[in-house]
């Protein structure tokens, strides 16, 4: 090629252009991976169960989470970023979720854990139909890449209710 | 000292056909030993360190002006010699253009 910075620009291009497919593939390989993760929550305590001046339903409860994710874990993932929500549904609204607790997993050693802890969103419903509700409690995760696709899936826990009166 | 010289000039033909090829099939041969290395190590960051020192290499060696890319100079006809042999004339063709009227 015809001068110095002629072949230096080429091999940059070229370089950089080589790097970007080297990226693509990175993500295609996290395809490969078949994850196996598991969780469970208990509720150990309802605190209280209130209703809201404005008429809302507000309720503190706290939770013991264990969780064990690793297998989400991949040489392309970054970080793992996990919500719990509370789901259910009233008459208004076919769904409701309400985002309860989430954190950030930087690697796979800290994927497997439990905590007890009460919830660092309030769960405050959409009127006041709580009272005698059944719920589901649902882990989300978003598998979030270093380069690529973020995948994102979750675990449904069912088998929770509310008190029928107020505490 | 007379490669650093030789690097005033620039390559000739059949090496810059020759620097070319070796860019190419290096950054090639950097990249997959590099995702090799960084997916059997399940290191996203080793696969760029390798990267990045093949990249390095195949700069060192196919951009500067190296002797062995001067391998095959084309030697232009010295000026006196030149002067000995008279330029070519362009011939007036007799020949008439067949279709234009």
């Amino acid at each position: 090629m015809h001068s110095f910075g002629y072949r230096l620009n080429g091999l940059l291009t070229f370089s950089v252009t080589i790097l970007a497919i080297m990226c693509a593939i990175t993500s295609l390989s996290d395809n490969l991976n078949t994850p196996s993760p598991s969780a469970e929550i208990q509720v150990m305590n309802i605190n209280w169960f209130q209703k809201q001046p404005q008429g809302n339903d507000e309720v503190s409860l706290t939770m013991n989470i264990s969780a064990d994710l690793q297998t989400l874990f991949t040489w392309n993932t970054k970080q793992l970023f996990i919500f719990v929500a509370a789901e259910y549904k009233t008459p208004k609204n076919s769904l409701n979720q309400v985002s309860l607790w989430d954190a950030i997993i930087p690697s796979k050693e800290h994927a497997k854990f439990w905590i007890h802890t009460s919830n660092k969103y309030r769960f405050v419903d959409q009127g006041n139909n709580l009272r005698g509700k059944e719920f589901n409690l649902t882990l989300h995760w978003h598998v979030m890449p270093k380069t690529g696709k973020m995948f994102a899936d979750k675990i449904v826990l069912t088998g929770y209710s509310f008190p029928e009166e107020y505490r | 000292m007379t490669s650093f010289r030789s690097l005033r000039f620039h390559m000739d033909w059949q090496g810059q056909k020759l620097a070319e090829q070796i860019m190419q099939m290096m950054l090639l041969v950097s990249a997959v030993i590099a995702f090799v290395a960084g997916y059997v190590l399940g290191s996203f960051q080793m696969m760029m360190i390798v990267y990045a020192g093949g990249v390095t290499l195949t700069a060192l060696i196919t951009v500067p002006n190296w002797p062995f890319f001067n391998h095959h100079p084309l030697n232009w006809l010295d000026p006196s010699e030149a002067e000995k042999h008279p330029k070519p004339q362009v011939t007036v063709s007799s020949k008439k253009k067949g279709t234009k009227k």
